[in-house]
C-alpha cells in the first residue's frame, strides 16, 4: 500500500507526495511522456540520446553531476519505448539542490555544443558494449521489426544503427526538447521524510514560473493485426543456436493483462516453471529458456526465449517448445499453480516497496497510466485472474499467426 | 517578493554523523554467530548463512561453486522438482552465491510464509544430496554459460587480469577453464559440502522485520550438534603475480577493448585502506570521477570507466577497468595513466575533495539505509573480523584527510609505472 497526495500546478506538472519517515533519503522521480516510440523513422534512438544531454548543462547549471554530488545525492536516469524517467536521491535536508537542479533543466538546457559532440561518442560506445559487442546482443534489433512492420515499437530506443546517431544535428536537438519537455509532459514524484505542503511550496517556487507548453498528443500509426507466421534465420559469432519468439499481446491498460502477466510466470518464473522443468531439466534441449512480457504500455509483445543444448537440432527444440505452448492453450492448469503465480506477485511487490525511489519510481509509472492509485490495487487485479481466463488468454496469444521467430544460429553450425 | 535566483545552489547542509546500526547479535547453542538488523516498512526478510566455503577451499577449479548451487537440487526430503514447487509456490526464493573466501545461502521470503521456507533454507544446508542426474543437466548449463561468457571481452579481462596480478595457482588468480567443469563428480560436491557446510564454519546474518521467536526457529532448524564439522583451515599461498607488466589478449571481431589496469593491493585491515578508498573515488569511483569525466564526458571514449579498491581475507587488489571504443584503446591508455600520474605530481584541490567528501558521506548514508543494506555493509566487518569502529574511521578519514596525504597515497601505490595491464581487443596494439 502506498500513500500520497497529488496536486497539479498551473502549468500543468503533476507532483506527487509520498511520505515515508523510516528513511533520511528522499528520492525524487521526474517522468516525461516522451519515449523511442515518438521518434521518427529515420532519427532512431533520438529520445535516448537526448536523456544523456539532459546531463550537460542547463540554462543557469553548468554541470548537472557536480551539485548534486556536493549534497551527497545520486542519480540516472533511464529511456523506453514509452517514457523517460530521471531519479535521484539525496539527503533530506538537502532536498532543495533537487528541485533547483531538475526544474532548471526543465526550464532550458545549455544545448552545448561540446556536449552534444561528446555524447554522441558515448552513445555510440553504449550501442557497442550492450547490443553489438555482446553475443546474441542484437538479438532485440532483429525481432522488433520483425514483429512490427508500422508502429515505433519496431525500433529499440537504442535506435536502429548508430549512424542515425550519429547524423542527429543540434538544431534537431532543439526542436526536440521544446516539443516534449515541459511542465504538462511531466510527473513529479518526491518520496521520503516530508510534508506535502513544503513539497508544494517548493515546486511552485522553483517550477512555477516555467511556461506549460504543449502536452504530448501522439497519433501513431496503428499496427495491423498480423495474419501469419513470420520467420527470420540469421548466422553469428556464438557457441550457441537461440531462439526468439515473439507474439503479440494486449496493451497495459487493457484487462487482459494480468492474465497475460501470470501466464509468463506458469511458463518461466522460478525453477519451478513449466518451460525449466521441462526443457531444460527433463529433456535437456535448453540450457536456459524463459517467457516474459515486454513491459510496454501500448500493445507489446510476449516473448519466449531459450538458448539450445549443443548437439540439439533446432528443429526438435522447437517442436518442444511448441508442445508446452499447446499444453497451456489445451489443458486447463491447476489451481496450485495459479495460487503460486499469485503468491510470487505477492511477494514481489512486497519487496518493492522497501525503498523510498523503488516507490517513487511506481508511483509515476501508474499515473502516466493515468491514476498513481492504481498501483495500490494491483494485488486485488492479479488475485481475481481465473483459470479459465488463463485458458482463454493463451489461446488468443499463441494462435500461429500472431507468432513472429528469429532463428539465431551459431555460425559454423553443421546443418540437423 | 524576492525574484528567483537560478544561477545559485539552495543553501546546502553538510552531512551530520552517520548512524551505524549495530546489529543484535546472540550465539546458538552450537556456537553459531547470529547478527540480525531487525527494521523496515515491510513485512520480509533475508535468512543468509555464510559459510567459509569460497573457491579458496576447493582443491579443483569449479567445485566451491557447484556445490552451492547443487544445494538446492535435490536433498534427503525432497527432489529438486519438489523443493522448487515448495519455494516457488511461497513466493520465496533462494540466492546461492560463491566468491574467493566465502559461500553464501539466503533465503527471501514473506514473514507470512516463513514457517514454511525456513525448513527449506535448514534442508538444502544440512541434508542436499547432489543427485548424479541434477549434477549433469547443471553441468552442462554451466559449461554453456561460461563458453557464451567467453565471447565477452569484459568477462576475459576480469578473468585474466587476476591471474596476471595473482598468477593462476593461486585461489584468487585461478579462473575456470571449460575443461575443468568435466573433471569434478558429483561425490567431490558431497566431499566439500561435508568438509565446508557445517556448524562449524558459518554465520547467520538476518535481515527485515524479524518476530521474537525467531530465534527458535533458528536454534530448533540450525542449533544443534547434528551438523558439526572442523573450522576450515585456510592454506597459505603467496602471490606470484606475473614478471610482464603489459599484457594483451587477443578477441576477434571486437568493437571494443576492455582495459584492466592495477595490482595487488591490501583488504579493510590495513592502515592505508581507508585513505585508499578516498583517493579511489577521486580517480574512478564516482560519476564525475577523474576517469569518467576525461575518458567519458570530455573525449566520448567510453560508456563507462572506473576504479576499485577490492578487498579480500588474504589481501586485496585495486583495478581500473572499463571498455573503450577499440580505435581509441591507445589513447584511452594513454588517458588513464596521465590520470594516474596527475594524481602522483598534483595535490587534488579543496573544491574537488570536498566534493568527493561530500558525495561518500551520502554514498555511506545511503549504504545504511534499511535493514537489508545495514545487513550488506555489516558483511563486510564479519568477512575480515572488524567491528563498527571500521566504518566510524572511514568517516573520519572522508572528513579529515588532507590533500597532501591523498597525494603521499598516490605515489606510494598509484605510480601507472608499477601497475599491471591488460587490454583484450580486437589487434595487438
Amino acid at each position: 500500500m502506498i500513500e500520497f497526495d497529488r496536486f497539479t500546478l498551473d502549468n500543468g506538472l503533476r507532483v506527487l507526495v509520498h511520505r515515508d519517515s523510516s528513511t533520511p533519503i528522499v528520492a525524487m522521480n521526474i517522468l516525461y511522456n516522451v519515449g523511442s516510440r515518438d521518434e521518427h523513422p529515420d532519427r532512431t534512438g533520438f529520445a535516448h540520446l537526448f536523456e544523456h544531454l539532459m546531463f550537460g548543462g542547463s540554462v543557469n547549471i553548468p554541470r548537472y553531476d557536480d551539485p548534486l554530488e556536493r549534497v551527497g545525492g545520486e542519480n540516472n536516469a533511464f529511456t523506453n519505448n514509452d517514457f523517460t524517467n530521471y531519479y535521484l536521491t539525496v539527503p533530506g535536508h538537502n532536498l532543495e539542490t533537487a528541485f533547483w537542479l531538475e526544474s532548471d533543466r526543465m526550464l532550458n538546457l545549455a544545448f552545448s555544443v561540446k556536449s552534444f559532440d561528446v555524447q554522441r561518442n558515448v552513445v555510440v560506445e553504449e550501442f557497442r558494449q550492450n547490443y553489438l559487442n555482446q553475443p546474441y546482443g542484437d538479438a532485440w534489433l532483429l525481432l522488433r521489426p520483425l514483429a512490427f512492420k508500422v508502429h515505433p515499437y519496431k525500433w529499440a530506443p537504442i535506435g536502429i544503427d548508430p549512424s542515425h546517431i550519429e547524423q542527429a544535428s543540434m538544431d534537431e536537438v532543439r526542436d526536440f526538447y521544446l516539443k516534449y519537455y515541459n511542465p504538462c509532459n511531466a510527473i513529479m514524484v518526491v518520496a521520503g521524510n516530508v510534508e506535502t505542503a513544503s513539497i508544494r511550496e517548493l515546486a511552485e517556487k522553483w517550477f512555477g514560473n516555467i511556461e506549460k507548453g504543449r502536452m504530448n498528443s501522439r497519433d501513431l500509426p496503428v499496427e495491423p493485426e498480423q495474419t501469419e507466421a513470420r520467420s527470420l534465420t540469421v548466422e553469428r559469432d556464438v557457441p550457441y543456436d537461440a531462439i526468439y519468439k515473439a507474439w503479440h499481446m494486449c496493451s497495459r491498460a487493457d484487462d487482459s493483462f494480468f492474465a497475460t502477466d501470470l501466464i509468463s510466470d506458469i511458463l518461466s518464473a522460478g525453477q519451478s516453471g513449466r518451460l525449466n522443468q521441462k526443457l531444460v531439466k527433463e529433456l535437456r534441449f535448453y540450457s536456459d529458456i524463459s517467457a516474459f512480457i515486454s513491459g510496454d504500455i501500448e500493445a507489446g509483445l510476449f516473448v519466449i526465449t531459450g538458448k539450445l543444448m549443443k548437439g540439439v537440432s533446432m528443429a526438435e527444440a522447437e517442436n518442444a517448445l511448441q508442445m508446452e505452448i499447446d499444453e497451456i492453450c489445451r489443458n486447463l492448469i491447476t489451481e496450485t499453480e495459479l495460487q503460486k503465480v499469485k503468491n510470487r506477485v505477492e511477494a514481489v511487490m512486497e519487496f518493492s516497496e522497501m525503498r523510498v525511489l523503488d516507490k517513487a519510481m511506481n508511483l509515476a509509472y501508474y499515473e502516466l497510466l493515468g491514476d498513481a492509485g492504481k498501483v495500490n490495487d494491483l494485488i486485488q487485479r492479479y488475485d481475481s485472474v481465473t483459470i479459465a481466463d488463463i485458458a482463454v488468454e493463451s489461446n488468443k496469444i499463441f494462435s500461429p499467426e500472431n507468432c513472429s521467430t528469429l532463428y539465431y544460429i551459431a555460425r559454423n553450425h553443421e546443418a540437423k | 517578493m524576492t525574484i528567483l535566483n537560478r544561477k545559485i545552489q539552495p543553501e546546502i547542509q553538510l552531512p551530520g554523523r552517520i548512524n551505524f546500526i549495530q546489529p543484535e547479535t546472540y550465539q546458538l547453542r552450537n556456537g553459531i554467530k547470529v547478527y540480525q538488523f531487525n527494521s523496515g516498512t515491510q513485512d520480509v526478510i533475508s535468512i543468509e548463512i555464510m559459510f567459509a566455503a569460497g573457491s579458496w577451499f576447493q582443491k579443483k577449479p569449479f567445485t566451491a561453486m557447484a556445490t552451492n548451487l547443487m544445494l538446492r537440487e535435490g536433498t534427503k526430503n525432497y527432489s529438486a522438482q519438489k523443493l522448487s514447487e515448495s519455494l516457488d509456490y511461497y513466493g520465496a526464493h533462494f540466492e546461492n552465491t560463491t566468491e574467493r573466501d566465502n559461500a553464501y545461502v539466503t533465503l527471501y521470503s514473506l514473514n507470512k510464509h516463513l514457517d514454511s521456507t525456513l525448513p527449506l533454507l535448514s534442508e538444502i544446508v544440512k541434508n542436499p544430496v547432489f543427485p548424479a542426474y541434477e549434477y549433469s543437466v547443471l553441468a552442462g548449463k554451466q559449461l554453456q554459460m561460461l563458453e557464451v561468457n567467453r565471447q565477452k571481452v569484459n568477462f576475459l579481462a576480469r578473468t585474466h587480469f587476476n591471474s596476471i596480478i595473482y598468477g593462476n595457482k593461486h585461489p584468487y588468480g585461478m579462473y575456470l577453464e571449460p575443461n575443468d567443469i568435466g573433471n569434478v563428480t558429483d561425490s567431490d560436491l558431497a566431499d566439500f559440502h561435508k568438509l565446508q557446510y557445517h556448524s562449524d564454519n558459518c554465520s547467520i546474518i538476518v535481515a527485515g522485520r524479524i518476530k521474537p521467536e525467531l530465534i527458535n526457529d533458528l536454534e530448533a532448524h540450525f542449533g544443534g550438534n547434528d551438523w558439526s564439522g572442523m573450522t576450515s583451515r585456510r592454506q597459505q599461498y603467496l602471490p606470484a603475480g606475473s614478471d610482464e607488466k603489459n599484457h594483451f589478449l587477443v578477441k576477434e571481431g571486437a568493437m571494443q577493448s576492455a582495459i584492466r589496469i592495477g595490482g595487488l593491493m591490501f583488504n579493510r585491515n590495513h592502515p592505508d585502506f581507508a585513505g585508499m578508498k578516498v583517493l579511489n573515488a577521486i580517480l574512478g569511483g564516482y560519476f564525475g570521477s577523474r576517469l569518467m569525466n576525461n575518458l567519458r564526458e570530455d573525449k566520448g571514449y567510453t560508456y563507462g570507466i572506473g576504479s576499485s579498491v577490492v578487498p579480500l581475507r588474504n589481501g586485496g587488489y585495486f583495478v581500473i577497468s572499463g571498455e573503450v571504443g577499440a580505435d581509441v584503446t591507445q589513447e584511452a591508455l594513454t588517458e588513464i595513466k596521465s590520470e594516474l600520474k596527475r594524481l602522483c605530481d598534483e595535490q587534488v584541490k579543496e573544491s574537488e575533495l570536498s566534493l568527493v567528501r561530500s558525495y561518500l558521506s551520502g554514498e555511506m548514508l545511503r549504504a545504511v539505509d534499511g535493514p537489508f543494506a545495514q545487513a550488506d555493509l555489516y558483511r563486510e566487518l564479519i568477512e575480515d573480523e572488524l567491528d563498527i569502529s571500521h566504518f566510524e574511521e572511514l568517516m573520519d578519514t572522508i572528513k579529515h584527510i588532507t590533500a597532501h596525504q591523498l597525494q603521499d597515497l598516490a605515489i606510494k601505490y598509484l605510480n601507472p609505472e608499477n601497475l599491471f595491464t591488460l587490454v583484450v581487443g580486437p589487434e595487438k596494439i
